[in-house]
């Protein structure tokens, strides 16, 4: 089976700056991959790299099996969302959405039906003839997505694509996107900062840290079997234990996530981690307390409805041994 | 910009605003009083009559039809290679970033804020020491020099309030360096040059002190009318040409500032 996307030890460097260190990644065809990292860690080179925008310093990459080192954007089968969404100012959206189709040669008919075919996929049917100036956020963005697919690209990317949306429409447009990848069976890539959407939406996870990845796996397993601190930490803010404190617990030093809503209260005292309550929240479906426990500090997170200690309480915390997941960071 | 205040200001300041206009315009009005009056001579107040035939003089006289002839082809040779050039620059300095950038840019501004008659020594003397005689063309290197900047500066100043990934976008979508500029930033840029284009054609016009240092023998139409001060005949044929210049100079100007007024709408704000 080819590859979609395939870098091989691809680095791209600015000045001494390694925006991209030595990447090694293989996106399969029809999968929704995102690339999850906070800002600077190299993730939106990495896709500027897959549009043809920056070439690699080092390394190759190829895009279906051919190699896409030296060739321009404008000869990639690939179409970008982008984070501004981009559209042409100067050009109605029935115009925006057709560019790709006119600098192509098709005819001025057969691109007006195919650009309003687009439109309507994306759920904005005779919005034609409007500047892009006289749409809202969510519509521009819509607009953005049609004037990538009516190019039947190959693989999508999307960088940052609902970072501008209000929360509502994110939460909508996160499961649209979903249902559009689904339906077209395109490659989608696209680029996040939130750990959330990542997980929600895509079908494989790159986890990206100063210009490397720490670790790409399905949602489930970055977020249960998180490899290094840095991903327990960034994806759902996990408990990060020292590898002195998990030795106390379960015999190995080694360090340790621990979900935070996998710790319990215990029901007697004396039993599991002895510690005090410093802070609670409450999160409306969920409550959040912090337990100093010798030091170490733990965040739990427990259903809202059950009791919750007050502030200052001595409390013990359990959790199943399973739970605690060794990660393969050394000591 | 409109005030929300609608007070009127004080009488005071009001006539020290026409006074300060008259100051100005006035002049203005005379070069065209003078430019039908009977004398010939020197000019008289008030003249002693009110004729048309300086019109016809002036009409008659190939040698204001060949200043002007030169005049013309100048202007428009100069804003045609300032238009390439400058746009060509602001592109590079507004869109990448390159050692010795900000440099450029201020070479590139520095003939407009230097007095004209440095561009115009310096050039002369490159000139002979190069042993390049003066033509036609010695003429519009002149002139480049000062119409680049206003292309320059129009259109980069559109190009900063052009969003980046426009052209990111254009080429993602399959169009090549050609296309992207034909479709993309053409449209964006087209008024700002055309404003530039206009302030460019309207300078080398009316240009005297570097034309003075790099035409030689030739007569463009200030430099004619310079000259036909000095004599005391048929006088108010250089005011009818005068009245010719402030025309051809002041309508480009004007057409520059409502096609420049109404391109507020930034390009690439689409957030």
């Amino acid at each position: 089976m080819t590859t979609a996307v395939s870098f091989e030890k691809v680095s791209r460097h600015f000045g001494a700056v390694r925006a991209v260190d030595a990447v090694d990644l293989d996106i399969r065809p029809g999968e929704f991959f995102a690339m999850l990292g906070p800002s600077g860690s190299g993730k939106t080179t990495c896709l500027r790299l897959i549009a043809g925008f920056e070439q690699p310093t080092a390394g190759s990459i190829s895009i279906f099996g051919e190699r896409a080192e030296g060739v321009p954007p404008y000869r990639r089968n690939v179409n970008t969302v982008f984070q501004d969404y981009a559209l042409f100012p100067h050009l109605n959206v029935l115009d925006n959405v057709a560019y790709g189709l006119m600098v192509k040669g098709v005819g001025r008919t057969e691109r007006a039906k195919q650009a309003e075919d687009a439109l309507k996929l994306v759920q904005l049917p005779g919005y034609g003839a409007r500047r892009p100036s006289q749409l809202s956020g969510g519509q521009r963005q819509r607009v953005a997505l049609a004037r990538a697919l009516v190019n039947k690209p190959r693989v999508l990317l999307l960088d940052e694509p609902l970072g501008a949306l209000d929360l509502k429409l994110r939460e909508n447009m996160q499961e649209e996107l979903k249902l559009l990848q689904r339906a077209l069976g395109i490659t989608f890539v696209f680029v996040t900062h939130d750990q959330g959407e990542a997980l929600s939406m895509a079908d494989r996870v790159a986890v990206f840290n100063d210009g490397r990845i720490m670790q790409i796996g399905t949602p489930q397993d970055i977020y249960e079997r998180p490899q290094t601190r840095f991903v327990a930490d960034f994806v759902g803010s996990s408990n990060v234990l020292s590898p002195d404190f998990v030795a106390r617990y379960s015999g190995k030093r080694r360090w340790a996530s621990l979900r935070p809503e996998k710790i319990r209260l215990a029901e007697k005292a004396g039993q599991g981690v002895a510690g005090t309550v410093r802070a609670r929240s409450f999160l409306g479906a969920t409550n959040r307390f912090t337990v100093d426990a010798e030091g170490t500090r733990l965040h739990v997170i427990t259903p809202a409805g059950q009791p919750v200690p007050e502030d200052g309480a001595d409390v013990s915390l359990v959790w199943l041994p399973a739970d605690l997941h060794l990660m393969d960071e050394p000591a | 910009m409109r005030s929300d205040r609608h007070q009127s200001a004080p009488l005071g300041l009001k006539i020290a605003a026409a006074a300060g206009l008259l100051f100005l315009h006035l002049p203005i009005l005379l070069i065209f009083v003078y430019a039908f009056t009977m004398e010939e001579k020197s000019y008289q107040w008030p003249p002693p009559g009110l004729t048309t035939q300086w019109l016809a003089v002036a009409w008659n006289r190939p040698d204001v039809w060949s200043a002007l002839g030169l005049s013309v082809k100048v202007a428009a040779v100069s804003t045609a290679i300032a238009m390439v050039l400058g746009t060509l620059c602001a592109a590079a300095v507004s869109q990448t970033k390159f050692f010795g950038r900000e440099v450029i840019s201020l070479l590139v501004i520095l003939p407009i804020a230097l007095p004209g008659i440095i561009t115009g020594i310096a050039l002369r003397s490159a000139f002979s020491l190069a042993e390049i005689p003066f033509s036609f063309w010695t003429i519009i290197l002149g002139h480049a020099t000062f119409c680049v900047v206003v292309v320059y500066n129009n259109a980069v100043a559109r190009f900063r309030r052009t969003s980046g990934s426009l052209i990111e976008a254009s080429m993602d979508l399959g169009a090549d360096g050609f296309q992207t500029f034909r479709y993309v930033i053409l449209p964006n840029i087209g008024t700002a040059l055309l404003a530039g284009g206009m302030l460019a054609f309207a300078l080398s016009f009316d240009e005297v002190i570097v034309t003075t240092f790099t035409a030689g023998q030739q007569q463009t139409l200030p430099i004619w009318m310079l000259e036909e001060l000095v004599r005391p005949r048929q006088r108010p044929v250089t005011n009818v040409v005068a009245m010719v210049v402030v025309l051809v100079t002041f309508l480009p100007i004007l057409a520059a500032y409502y096609l420049t007024r109404d391109g507020d709408q930034v390009a690439g704000s689409g957030k």
